[in-house]
């Protein structure tokens, strides 16, 4: 019994590093722009689906294709910003919301054109052996995945905290006009998050197609809901809570599908989203903000 | 005038739109050359085309986009292959007239309003006979309307019983609960003690399947069902109904899914450590394209009409790699065959109408891809199942 | 005042009969072939949908995704009424149907009261991600309910209101559409749009603002709930995966395209939007590609500069005439 809890705690840790790392961009994206960015799901499919490309028809050498992922996903993401968002900086929330529904709709939509809707099998380019501890063995990519995410969210944290670039991205986020009397370039800011949205979109279009081998166009969809459910839960723009909020929603997941009911495991895990949200509105790491009158 | 002009624009986009959407019509069904833009074909089908023959419309609908888009393009290419076969074969010969086949396939997305639309714009654009549709769902609100309309209904795929209740409705592939029946049959002959199984509890195909192998299996003894997991449609990650599965000790891991899913149930399997043998529903077919490493379905039987491997079927094959550079799969070769009852159909009825097509089917023995076909008068096909297994990454027939 | 609002309610009257005319001379001349004469209900259903989610997007300022969620209890409800009375002929075919639309339409409005409640007190984004959490529930829940049937969902439910009875579905979709404007020209409807643009300034002239977005929230998930139940009756087949986040989606920007607040706009989208589609047919992967990029550009426009100009034309016509 206890090795079996055991091994589906690690199963939701498997799923949550990958919640936890889709989650720490959009985190990051909202907590700048403070806009969701519905396309970042897609982007992590454009990121999967250029690792293919650079690998499978290119032929190129591993880690020059996983760079070669990263950089057309970050510029994926700044050209977005300048095209479908930034017409919009002044626009009311929802208009913003259509019209990166919009983007994810056309990503997809593009993605369908070139490859077609039928999956294409991906073998992983990630190969660490499994791990035993005890009973339980923790697969290589889990391991992986869990480095990666808490490496990029120390980072990120240290980059938003510590250096001048940080400085000028929390301004933004804190009052984006006093920010621009401070001589800070706005433009250049939020293009600059977006880039590294994307970039860590990129991170997490490698890790989840190296852990499920297999192409869709509809591959960002699901795990983009997910994992933004997992940055609210978290606390959206809270970087380490969107680590948190990720892991938990993973755990929930796996615990429930184990032990309750794998036909409500949704349910409960939108479920547990809602209470949380009720009692601690801005999620579990997320500070309160005051609204002036 | 704010509203004015958005209006404004949406009516000017839309318009532009549908200019470009009539221009992009004769792109789409590449098997013939003289395509269905609506509204004109009736006046066509009266007055025959050019070569001296009559055309006889065969309309279609299946889902071309959205998440089961792949379902209904390969039925389609099944579809376009037998339509160019018969007409470069000269057409089919009824009585004195020669008809040349046209296929007409609408987009349903496999939602049941847009299979509501998708068939009466066939009707409206005259067609002679039906095929379709390729998803359980959207054939169950068309059934009505071709009874209604009085056209004959051929489905490729759509496995729910309810499907062929209408007398006009005649189905290509088994039905769920048969297959359940079957497989259920497969593991108590086998001896297998322990079994478990893995399915998709929100999608019909799969619910219906697993619902008839419980209820057959628990007949024979109830002790056999050791775990029960399910999942939903979209899901990637099986590891927590999978670690049910192992620790529940079955020697048998049944999965009635299409190959996508099949595709990470194997993968997660074997990483998983486990070693149990894997059984599955027509809706493996396809998987060894699926999985980057054929190894880990190796020894998987599975319950399928169609072998792309098999002799009979190189000519298609080819044929079919040749146009769309990929393999066929069992909803291409449903395809094909729906094509080849209506050519009986039409020959044995001598005779295009309803009527004499929806007699003439019953009497009909079509040697098809899916196998020796024939048809009862309830619609049900009358066909022997083929057990498949995966020996040396190559599908192997049993 | 009074006068003018006469007048309005003249000319929706008159609106409304002659579209009813259209309707019936194109359908009873023939002159509708199949394709569109199938496309009338769902043009009605997507009306109605869409002017109810404007009632709390537009007029109450909450944006919510949860809008298929209320539309799929009131399918199911109705359906289940029909199929357990209609189709065994307890109750005659209209009484059965009338039974379905108003159970469907309390059922959703009674749904829309446990999670407005609760969910109301959330703003923006977390609201939007509540509610399409409640919708992501609800159709997991109904998938894996046995009365519902589950997966396979609920076939054979009788047409009570496909296009041969499009009369009792035009009058349904009418009645929305008048509820609604009639609730928005009334003092109850001042008081939602007052808290939609400035809440505390509305508190603080006395209006009980939990209240009032409950209501809207309520009313807007009966007529989803009502529109569902025409839905089922039309199609005769309900499965739960039909309303998921992207339906909710889909009615969402048809408000936000016929623009948010406006009655008229809702109509002519929804109109627009069920119909393009079709108009579309053949384009198979490129019609997605044409809505996405509709779909920014209007956005982006709607935004823009030029926009902006007409705007402010406009509220300068609207001062001339209040002060007038």
């Amino acid at each position: 019994m206890l090795t079996s809890i055991m091994e589906q705690l690690m199963n939701g840790l498997r799923t949550g590093s990958i919640y936890a790392l889709i989650a720490l961009g959009y985190t990051m994206v909202y907590g700048i722009a403070k806009m969701i960015n519905f396309a970042h799901g897609d982007i992590i499919m454009v990121g999967a689906y250029t690792l293919y490309i650079g690998i499978a028809l290119l032929h190129l050498p591993v880690i020059a294709a996983m760079l070669l992922t990263a950089a057309v996903c970050s510029v994926l993401g700044v050209l977005i910003e300048k095209i479908a968002y930034k017409p919009l900086r002044k626009a009311p929330p929802l208009a913003v919301l259509i019209t990166a529904i919009g983007m994810s709709y056309f990503l997809q939509s593009v993605a369908l054109l070139i490859f077609s809707s039928t999956p294409i099998p991906f073998k992983s380019v990630i190969n660490v052996e499994a791990v035993q501890v005890g009973p339980v063995s923790i697969s290589g990519i889990t391991i992986v995945t869990l480095a990666v995410t808490t490496v990029i969210m120390i980072v990120l944290t240290l980059f938003i905290n510590k250096t001048k670039a940080g400085s000028a991205m929390r301004a933004v986020s804190e009052d984006r006009g006093a920010a621009e009397l401070m001589g800070i370039n706005v433009n250049a800011t939020i293009s600059m998050t977006f880039a590294i949205g994307s970039a860590l979109a990129a991170v997490a279009g490698i890790l989840y197609i190296c852990q499920y081998q297999s192409l869709r166009p509809t591959l960002g969809a699901l795990p983009g809901i997910k994992a933004f459910v997992a940055a609210v839960l978290g606390g959206i723009g809270s970087v380490p809570g969107a680590m948190l909020g990720g892991i938990v929603l993973g755990l929930i997941e796996s615990l429930s599908k184990a032990y309750i009911s794998t036909e409500l495991a949704d349910a409960i895990v939108f479920g547990v989203l809602v209470v949380v949200l009720l009692v601690k509105p801005s999620g579990l790491l997320g500070k309160k903000t005051l609204v002036k009158v | 005038m704010k509203k004015a002009i958005s209006v404004g624009l949406v009516a000017a986009v839309a318009l532009s739109m549908a200019a470009c959407g009539s221009s992009d019509t004769a792109e789409t069904t590449a098997a013939s050359d003289t395509t269905a833009a609506a509204g004109s074909e009736a006046e066509q089908a009266e007055s025959g085309a050019d070569d001296g023959m009559e055309e006889f419309i065969i309309g279609s609908t299946g889902p071309l986009t959205g998440a089961n888009a792949s379902y209904g393009t390969s039925v389609k290419q099944g579809e376009e292959i037998a339509i160019q076969e018969i007409n470069e074969a000269g057409g089919v010969q009824v009585g004195d007239t020669t008809y040349k086949l046209v296929l007409n396939f609408q987009d349903d997305e496999a939602k049941e309003d847009k299979a509501v639309t998708a068939f009466n714009t066939l009707v409206d654009d005259g067609m002679n006979a039906y095929v379709g549709a390729v998803t359980t769902g959207a054939c169950l609100a068309q059934t009505d309307l071709s009874y209604e309309a009085n056209i004959l209904q051929i489905t490729p795929s759509a496995s729910a019983e309810a499907v062929t209740e209408n007398p006009n409705v005649f189905r290509m592939c088994f039905t769920d609960p048969l297959q359940g029946q079957m497989i259920a049959q497969y593991v108590i002959d086998n001896g297998y003690e322990s079994v478990a199984v893995l399915w998709n509890n929100a999608d019909e195909y799969s619910a219906g399947i697993h619902d008839a192998f419980v209820e057959t299996l628990e007949a024979e003894d109830a002790g056999l069902l050791v775990a029960d997991e399910s999942f939903a449609t979209g899901d990637v990650d099986f590891n927590t109904q999978l670690t049910v599965i192992k620790n529940s000790g079955a020697k048998l891991l049944f999965v009635p899914a299409y190959y996508g899913d099949v595709a990470y149930i194997v993968q997660q399997a074997k990483d998983a450590g486990m070693d149990c043998d894997f059984v599955g529903s027509d809706g493996w077919d396809g998987v060894l394209g699926q999985v980057t490493d054929p190894s880990v379905v190796e020894g998987a039987v599975f319950l399928s009409p169609f072998l792309a491997t098999e002799e009979s079927a190189a000519d298609f094959v080819s044929k079919y790699e040749a146009a769309y550079g990929a393999t066929p799969d069992q909803f291409a070769a449903d395809g094909y065959d729906c094509v080849y009852a209506i050519k009986a159909a039409m020959e044995q009825a001598g005779s295009i109408e309803t009527e004499a097509l929806i007699q003439a089917m019953t009497e009909i023995t079509i040697d098809g891809l899916t196998g020796q076909v024939s048809f009862d008068e309830s619609g049900e096909p009358d066909k022997t199942a083929k057990f498949v297994q995966i020996l040396d990454g190559e599908y192997t027939a049993m | 005042m009074k006068k003018i609002s006469n007048r309005q309610n003249w000319f929706r009257a008159a609106a409304i009969l002659l579209s009813y005319a259209v309707v019936t001379i194109l359908l009873k001349g023939g002159l509708l072939n199949r394709q569109y004469t199938s496309l009338l209900v769902p043009i009605a259903v997507n009306i109605m949908l869409a002017v109810s989610l404007n009632l709390v997007t537009g007029f109450l300022g909450e944006l919510t995704l949860g809008h298929a969620g209320f539309m799929s209890i009131g399918a199911y409800t109705g359906a289940l009424i029909s199929l357990n009375f209609g189709a065994t002929e307890v109750l005659p075919a209209p009484v059965a149907f009338g039974l379905a639309l108003i159970c469907g339409g309390l059922m959703a409005g009674l749904f829309g009261f446990l999670i407005g409640v609760p969910v109301l007190r959330l703003r923006g984004d977390y609201l939007a991600i509540v509610t399409l959490a409640f919708g992501e529930i609800i159709k997991s829940v109904i998938n894996s309910m046995e009365i519902t049937n589950g997966a396979r969902g609920l076939s054979k439910i009788p047409l009570y209101s496909n296009y041969t009875n499009y009369t009792v579905v035009f009058i349904l979709m009418a009645l929305t559409v008048l509820a609604v404007t009639n609730l928005m020209d009334s003092r109850d409807g001042r008081a939602i749009t007052a808290i939609r643009d400035n809440d505390i300034a509305a508190e603080s002239i006395g209006i009980p603002i939990s209240r009032f977005k409950v209501k809207a929230f309520v009313i807007s998930a009966f007529f989803a709930g009502v529109a569902g139940v025409i839905y089922a009756h039309n199609v005769g087949l309900l499965k739960p995966g039909t309303f998921d986040y992207n339906k909710s989606i889909e009615i969402l920007v048809i408000v936000v395209l016929g623009g948010m607040g406006s009655i008229r706009g809702s109509i002519i989208a929804a109109v627009i939007l069920t119909v393009l589609p079709e108009l579309l047919r053949g384009t198979d992967n490129l019609r997605m590609l044409l809505y996405a990029i509709v779909l920014i550009a209007m956005m982006i426009f709607n935004n823009s500069k030029i926009k902006e100009g007409l705007m402010m034309n406009r509220t300068f016509r609207k001062l001339g005439r209040k002060e007038a």
